[in-house]
């Protein structure tokens, strides 16, 4: 079992990803470079938060066309496990492995700060070790979180249950106050149809330890880890 | 030489006054010369000499700072400063202002000064992990001052955020002495392994230029001379001067030099900051005692058609040079190209001493480069104290506070005293996961990740006191940082510094100047803790005022446990609190004066730097000992403000009964922290008080959703949730957002 996170150029949450699956979960874990289009038996690919290619053009647009991105789409139609945070779920959404897009927060503002989530799904790969209606505490810090697509899309992905996680209160409650960037119907992170691509902007790899204050995010990493080592 | 005579300059007082050299200095160049300069060489002679490059009017002053210690690794003189932090890392760490570049053109000022600090830390061999900003404003209400705040906010969260290194904290305040002139300082930190270090001393005779990074484009042809310059009307005319930035090529080639620095073929590196490829081959050669040979036509252009001169002064941002050892180029271009950076070899290492520029078959420049660098003009300004200095120091009328709740609440809502989470929530604050406490406390707290130990990081001044009395300033800057790192329980290593001052031929500037370098260096010694490296920025001034001075103090300090670090905010119920420290009255300067009153009179508070070291040592003890859950030092504001933002970072009441009274509970005596513990622990913590020679009563509890102070006949009782809703909102209203 092999975890592998890829590096754009402008990716900068790798080495956290990377921190946590290598030093947190202690497993075999492998830096995958944009240009290369092998994954070098990874089983686990995690694309990271950051400013890819300086989110010029559009955030996640040009990183969506690099070499690895073929390998990583071979992997996913494979049923092979992606995550994408952040600027990571952006490049999933360009690359078209998941549905809708993002825009600019409804501040224009850049923000970062803890947020609450709700976790609405936990059989999935990497939510199997969370509850239903679990609250989840995370931080985000981006300034193009503001998910969209069209009304009927929407309504699909939520009857087909890929809504995994929406911002909410302490309390878990599903208000617009609780929504950070204006995301259609607070959704902060969304699967695919088999479940086994997941992104989110929230960071969960920045709480994932307990020296941080915070270790809601572990689960999402755990989760994954539980499965492929179930798999082996 | 034929083409250097047909070129040579018959410098006018015109020519000179626009390169800001005074006719002596022009004479000067020419006895270095032996002749007439030509246009590049009095271009590349007027940025070096410039304020801002050779510190020509600090320099006698800076040789007072104490820049030895048992943990410096490397003092002043380099890109960054270096201190050993233990476990075999090492810090590199400075401050630098860009202040005139953000008055003309916020976002792209306040843009560059954070790329340019990050360079200066990653040209170390240091990889960058916290930056801080200290931020000073105008009056809310002042022309373009709205448009001043969110363009600089902006751009140092656009930077930060793409490079990836978290903004962790920092200072903003607001004062109308810099409605024209507002300052910009940014402050960096980074790490690296003992055996990683490295420096900008060329060698090595035949060895390889390489530039690596953006092209060079006409942007920023001046800025240093700009920046040794007051501001009048023109200067909204001179935004051709500011830089732009990129943050996303900082990002790969912050990558790429550390990934380069590991093949092991960099002799030397420097970035191109301020003079761009004048001040950083120059400074290269000047180090290492060597000459240099730059074939210009080899630069990468950005446009054709750029002159020699242009070149050599352009501040294009996120390019560096590096010296290679000769026959290893290759596999630096390679790691360079690998993220899609340009490199090229613009010249070679010689033995002559001189920096022979060709351009088109023709030397352009061949000057001596020690004594350009080296023997740059020094002066000794005349010095002024200020003619009303006893007006100044006149002990102030302290009026009461009719109503003590109102009073707080009048406070906490100025933008002074309000959150500033509007700010730093701009700014990506955990990226790198090391921030275990981020902005809004005393200092923030960074893991060094694989080691039990912990950094912090703060920047402190008072510029009110500075003007009043710049010694005591200079000094009280000093001894807060030192309490605010002692409050997370950390031992100061090292301190950065950023001295933004008026006019230095002002005899009254170079008076506050002198001062506050002699108070910082006092305290530096008493305390123990060395400068490592900084920057002035004079000139601070517009249409003949000068801003207050403001000597940005930045230190980094050392927590041997880190998980014993104390919060800046109340966090559990029934938490016992202790006040450590002695009170007097003592408002000249205070906030509580100047913000309500507006009287900003008197000599500022004592600073008793034996009585700040007893405290400091104390606090970093109750840590070490695990005895604290929360710690927040006195400062503007005195005990109530601090008081009430231990509660307001969790929503922790409190309940106290003080000695203070009135007035009293906003006075400003300094060597004071407000601590809480365990009720198990109060009496370990008033024992070892008593031993460390601090005073210290308890004075209450944490806990409840009310904050009730019982002062004197004095009681002051309010929902912390008022309290929060006035001082998290003050600052978006003052903005009108």
């Amino acid at each position: 079992m092999k975890c592998g996170v890829v590096v754009f150029p402008g990716s900068n949450c790798d080495h956290d990803a990377y921190h946590v699956l290598k030093h947190v979960l202690a497993q075999d874990t492998t830096f995958l470079w944009h240009q290369d289009d092998s994954l070098q038996g990874c089983d686990l690919i995690v694309l990271p938060g950051g400013f890819s290619y300086g989110d010029y053009l559009r955030a996640g647009a040009m990183a969506a066309l690099s070499p690895v991105m073929a390998a990583v789409q071979r992997h996913a139609e494979a049923g092979g496990l992606v995550l994408g945070i952040c600027n990571g779920f952006q490049v999933l959404l360009e690359a078209g492995l998941l549905p809708g897009a993002m825009r600019r927060n409804a501040s224009l503002r850049f923000q970062c700060k803890d947020v609450h989530l709700k976790v609405e799904r936990t059989d999935l790969p990497f939510t199997n070790k969370l509850r239903a209606g679990q609250v989840l505490r995370m931080p985000i810090a981006h300034a193009e979180g503001n998910y969209e697509d069209a009304p009927e899309k929407l309504d699909a992905l939520e009857a087909a249950g890929q809504v995994v996680f929406r911002y909410c209160t302490a309390e878990g409650e599903v208000t617009p106050e609780a929504n950070p960037n204006g995301a259609a119907r607070n959704i902060a992170g969304i699967c695919n149809a088999q479940g086994n691509v997941l992104g989110l902007m929230p960071h969960p790899e920045r709480c994932s330890e307990e020296i941080l204050g915070n270790t809601d995010g572990l689960a999402l990493f755990a989760s994954a880890v539980g499965v492929l080592e179930a798999v082996r | 030489m034929t083409a250097l005579q047909e070129e040579a300059v018959h410098a006018t007082p015109e020519i000179l006054k626009r390169h800001k050299m005074t006719a002596e200095e022009y004479d000067r160049l020419r006895q270095i010369l032996g002749r007439d300069p030509s246009w590049t060489e009095l271009g590349i002679t007027s940025a070096l000499w410039s304020e801002h490059c050779s510190y020509k009017s600090s320099k006698i002053y800076l040789k007072e700072f104490p820049t030895e210690g048992p943990h410096v690794v490397q003092g002043p003189g380099e890109n960054a400063g270096i201190v050993d932090v233990g476990h075999g890392w090492v810090a590199a760490f400075k401050m630098e202002s860009h202040n005139h570049p953000s008055f003309i053109e916020p976002y792209q000022g306040s843009m560059t000064g954070v790329g340019g600090i990050l360079r200066d830390i990653f040209t170390m061999g240091a990889r960058p992990i916290a930056c801080m900003d200290s931020l000073r404003f105008g009056e809310i209400d002042a022309p373009r001052m709205r448009f001043l705040i969110d363009g600089v906010v902006r751009g140092i969260g656009d930077y930060g955020n793409c490079v990836g290194i978290p903004t962790v904290g920092g200072e903003t305040g607001f004062h109308r002495c810099y409605n024209k002139n507002i300052l910009v300082n940014a402050f960096a930190l980074g790490i690296a392994r003992h055996d990683e270090i490295f420096r900008a001393r060329a060698s090595g005779v035949g060895n390889p230029v390489l530039y690596a990074g953006s092209r060079t484009g006409r942007d920023g042809i001046h800025g240093a001379t700009m920046a040794s310059d007051a501001f009048d009307a023109e200067s909204e005319r001179q935004r051709p001067t500011v830089q732009v930035g990129d943050p996303f090529t900082e990002k790969v080639l912050l990558e790429a030099c550390l990934e380069a620095m590991r093949t092991g073929a960099i002799v030397a590196i420097q970035d191109m900051g301020a003079a761009g490829l004048t001040s950083s081959t120059f400074e290269m050669a000047g180090r290492g005692g060597t000459g240099l040979r730059l074939v210009l036509d080899r630069v990468p252009l950005r446009e054709a058609g750029l002159t020699p001169y242009e070149m050599m002064l352009s501040e294009s941002q996120e390019r560096m040079v590096l010296v290679a050892k000769k026959g290893r180029e290759e596999e630096l271009e390679k790691v360079f190209r690998r993220w899609g950076l340009e490199v090229a070899d613009i010249g070679q290492i010689t033995d002559t001493g001189r920096a022979v520029l060709e351009w088109q078959g023709s030397v352009v420049a061949d000057i001596p480069i020690q004594p350009l660098t080296e023997e740059a003009p020094v002066y000794r300004r005349p010095v002024a104290e200020p003619a009303d200095l006893a007006k100044r120091w006149e002990a102030p009328e302290v009026p009461q506070p009719a109503d003590l709740r109102g009073t707080l609440e009048k406070l906490l809502a100025t933008p002074d005293f309000a959150s500033k989470a509007w700010i730093w929530n701009q700014y990506d604050h955990t990226v790198r996961t090391n921030t275990v406490q981020g902005p809004g406390g005393d200092a923030a707290v960074l893991l060094l990740k694989a080691t039990p130990a912990g950094l912090a990081m703060t920047s402190d001044v008072n510029p009110v006191y500075c003007y009043l009395d710049p010694w005591r300033g200079g000094a009280q800057a000093v001894a807060e940082a030192v309490r605010n790192l002692a409050c997370t329980g950390a031992e100061p290593v090292g301190l950065t510094d950023c001295l933004n001052f008026g006019n230095p031929e002002n005899p009254e500037v170079s008076w506050q100047f002198r001062e506050a370098i002699r108070g910082m260096s006092e305290a530096c010694r008493v305390l123990g803790v060395p400068v490592i490296s900084g920057n002035v920025s004079f000139y601070n001034e517009t249409e003949g005022e000068s801003i207050y001075p403001t000597p940005t103090v930045g230190m980094v300090g050392v927590i041997s446990t880190v998980t014993h670090a104390p919060a800046a905010f109340f966090q559990n119920q029934g938490d016992r609190v202790i006040l450590l420290g002695r009170d007097r009255s003592e408002f000249g300067g205070a906030a509580y004066l100047r913000l309500l009153h507006g009287i900003e009179q008197g000599r500022p508070p004592v600073v008793d730097l034996d009585a700040e070291a007893r405290l400091a040592k104390l606090l970093r003890g109750l840590v070490a000992r695990h005895l604290l859950r929360a710690a927040h030092d006195l400062s503007d504001g005195g005990f109530l403000l601090s008081l009430a933002e231990l509660c307001l970072g969790r929503g922790l009441g409190a309940t106290v009964e003080v000695a203070l009274e009135g007035a009293d509970l906003f006075s400003e005596t300094q060597s004071r922290a407000l601590v809480a513990c365990a009720p198990a622990a109060v009496d370990q913590v008033l024992r070892a008080a008593e031993e460390a020679g601090v005073p210290a009563a308890e004075i209450g509890e944490a806990g409840g959703d009310e904050l009730v102070v019982r002062a004197g006949s004095d009681l002051l009782r309010a929902p912390v949730a008022d309290l929060h809703a006035v001082w998290s909102t003050a600052l978006p209203k003052a903005l009108r957002l």
